[in-house]
């Protein structure tokens, strides 16, 4: 094992670089996509037990599940749009697996969201983003930050009214400018998709999946604990399953911090879970 | 005059809760006909083709010309009551835990006479009754003799009581109120009297116009719960499941495809998890409780309503994977029934035709309105039966379909998309 290596364990295991879950817990109660009913649909997590230690296997638990490609924390892969439909590599199974390590830069647009849920991220935002923190690396995550996993209660995360959802996200300008002028890896969302929820509007339709897909970069849904990340510095490990010809998969995201960093009042899963449970019954 | 229905008082808890008993079920094949007819709302006998003769109870033969040419019709039960008589000790554990139990013999004005159970508003023999076949706790058809024009509270007569699943005073759980059909079983249920109303609501984030205001009413409890959710049904059960007396389920996933156009299979599994494995769900989860409560006072267990189609009967094409689930979901009530019976829990299926909603909007007139359908749906609890046809399409090719099943598959595969 080479010393890189080694040292990077040692530093892991010694705290000196935190490991930060950015991932959703799959439970069947997290809200999946909302397209028109008369459509095809992503299914939720659904999961049903095989056997409990009881007469179905009774040494054992497991159980069987079910859910989309694009449940809960997801990645989505070029295939899964139009744009990228004939690209090589461009599913979940043929995609480089180096590709799956990359660094992050994080956008905060907490604020920005908190006043207006339909905020829009645009060039200018990310021009004064590079001053304050410099350029953005090629191959990089660009993810957004709008605190929006915290909306634990599963009505105010969807934030759907008669026009539709009305979550944050990029502008058509603002993807372009990542892909074209940046060649980012791919864009992280913590909403419900990459694109803003009234991004059918824009032009074209929901312009990051049409351009980031179009030119074989990747999507990230469904992310948490993005405050806990530092602007840059963050690595991001975030490998799909490989399922064949897949358009995109459920994952754990994790992010490497250096430890000054990561914040200490981490979340921990356990407090996330009780807090959904809390909202559940509403 | 029967006294109105007062609401029960709580349960002792320190009491064992009664195992429920049931009336005398054993009936030959031929007199499965009468519960045959009872099971729709009918009270049919059998007339003789030959000689025109009405006869009770039901035989292999006609007992006058021995002619076997014996046809189910439907009577109007129009009556003389002749005697009666009130029974103060049964055998029958059932009757035993019942007496006193007033019981008649009435000649029926078609001919045959028959021994029936006895409203206690019955004027004393002789008098002018009406005599309905209505299914008893053991599913089986049995003649009871009502007044010959409503009386005031009529309905909360105990003996009648003890054959239907009147709303009243129970509490009812009804699994989709977030549909214009589920909304209006909401304010029926209500308004028929029921001490607590459960409206389920599954994807709490899509709103449909109207749910929010049943919660205006105090009767009226929201619960979440997504039936293709096994563990929401599972913690539901847990929390309510010793309190349903009667379950409505009115999960109805409804896409308009047959299987040439739609590609995959997506969208029917989705009817299928909703229509079928819904059922199986809150069958495995609310049936135990249930069953254990089948006798548990005056607001006993007592119904488990399904939402089916008229499509379960015969497949209509253009919503072709939708009749198959529904389809799929008439069988499995069947083992429903069957598991609920030793409890006298009673399944009721519904069978309407096209309910006037969206998923309907491009079939024509004439289509069930939801108003309609819940009222009919609250009809059948307080009446007799276990398989109801609301609305003239459905009855329509229900006769259609007991005349000649074959005919109808054909016309229905004829009909316009």
């Amino acid at each position: 094992m080479s010393a890189l290596l080694l040292k990077l364990v040692a530093d892991l295991v010694a705290g000196r670089i935190r490991v930060v879950d950015l991932t959703q817990t799959l439970s069947p109660d997290f809200p999946q996509i909302v397209l028109p009913p008369e459509l095809g649909q992503a299914w939720p997590f659904r999961i049903e037990e095989a056997s409990r230690y009881d007469a179905r296997g009774p040494g054992w638990y497991w159980n069987n599940f079910s859910c989309s490609e694009h449940t809960g924390t997801h990645f989505d892969a070029p295939i899964h749009w139009i744009s990228g439909r004939h690209l090589p590599d461009n599913s979940t199974d043929t995609i480089p697996a180096t590709r799956f390590i990359a660094p992050a830069c994080v956008l905060d647009c907490s604020r920005e969201a908190a006043a207006d849920a339909d905020f829009l991220l645009t060039v200018d935002f990310l021009r004064k983003w590079e001053r304050r923190h410099g350029r953005i690396p090629a191959a990089s995550w660009i993810l957004m930050r709008t605190d929006w996993s915290k909306r634990t209660d599963p009505v105010a995360y969807q934030n759907i009214d008669e026009t539709g959802q009305h979550t944050p996200g990029p502008d058509t300008d603002a993807v372009r400018f990542l892909v074209e002028q940046r060649q980012v890896l791919g864009f992280g969302s913590e909403a419900i998709g990459t694109d803003a929820g009234q991004g059918f509007h824009l032009k074209p339709p929901y312009p990051c999946h049409y351009y980031m897909h179009g030119s074989g970069r990747f999507g990230l849904q469904c992310l948490t604990n993005l405050d806990l990340l530092p602007p840059v510095g963050a690595v991001v490990i975030a490998a799909p399953l490989k399922i064949k010809e897949g358009s995109g998969s459920p994952l754990r995201v994790l992010a490497l911090v250096p430890s000054p960093a990561a914040a200490p009042a981490r979340r921990s899963a356990k407090k996330s879970a009780k807090r959904r449970a809390r909202t559940k019954r509403r | 005059m029967t006294r109105p229905l007062m609401r029960p008082p709580r349960k002792n808890p320190v009491l064992r809760t009664r195992v429920p008993t049931l009336p005398p079920a054993a009936r030959s094949r031929v007199t499965l006909g009468l519960t045959a007819g009872a099971a729709r709302g009918r009270f049919e006998l059998q007339v003789c083709r030959d000689c025109g003769t009405v006869q009770y109870p039901p035989r292999e033969a006609c007992h006058v010309c021995l002619s076997r040419r014996l046809d189910w019709r439907e009577q109007n039960g129009a009556a003389e009551l002749l005697s009666e008589t009130t029974l103060w000790h049964s055998n029958e554990l059932f009757y035993r835990e019942r007496v006193p139990w007033r019981l008649g013999v009435a000649k029926l004005d078609c001919g045959p006479v028959a021994v029936v159970h006895l409203h206690g508003d019955c004027a004393p023999a002789p008098s002018r009754v009406r005599v309905r076949a209505v299914l008893d706790r053991a599913g089986q058809a049995t003649l009871i003799a009502i007044p010959d024009k409503d009386t005031p509270n009529m309905a909360d007569d105990r003996q009648l009581r003890e054959m239907t699943c009147d709303p009243k005073f129970r509490k009812v759980l009804i699994t989709d109120a977030k549909t214009a059909l589920g909304q209006a079983l909401v304010e029926a249920i209500v308004a028929a009297g029921a001490e607590l109303v459960w409206a389920g609501y599954a994807e709490s984030w899509k709103k449909t116009p109207g749910f929010d205001r049943l919660t205006s009413n105090p009767q009226v409890s929201l619960l979440p719960l997504d039936l293709t959710d096994s563990r929401a049904v599972k913690d539901t059960a847990g929390e309510i499941g010793g309190r349903v007396d009667i379950l409505i389920n009115t999960a109805d996933h409804h896409r308009n495809f047959g299987i040439a156009a739609r590609d995959g299979v997506e969208t029917a599994r989705a009817e299928m998890d909703a229509n079928y494995f819904g059922l199986l769900r809150l069958a495995q989860e609310f049936a135990p409780a249930m069953r254990a409560r089948g006798a548990d006072g005056q607001s006993s267990a007592v119904a488990w309503v399904n939402l089916l189609s008229i499509f379960s009967l015969s497949n209509f094409p253009p919503h072709g994977t939708y009749s198959a689930s529904k389809a799929a979901a008439l069988s499995l009530s069947q083992c429903l029934r069957a598991e609920l019976a030793p409890a006298g829990v009673r399944v009721i299926n519904v069978f309407p035709g096209p309910i006037d909603d969206e998923w309907n909007q491009a079939l024509p007139p004439p289509k069930i309105a939801p108003a309609r359908l819940a009222s009919d749906i609250v009809d059948a609890l307080r009446g007799g039966a276990e398989d109801v046809f609301p609305g003239d399409i459905a009855q329509d090719w229900l006769a259609r379909w007991r005349d000649n099943p074959k005919a109808l598959e054909r016309e229905l595969a004829a009909m316009p998309r």
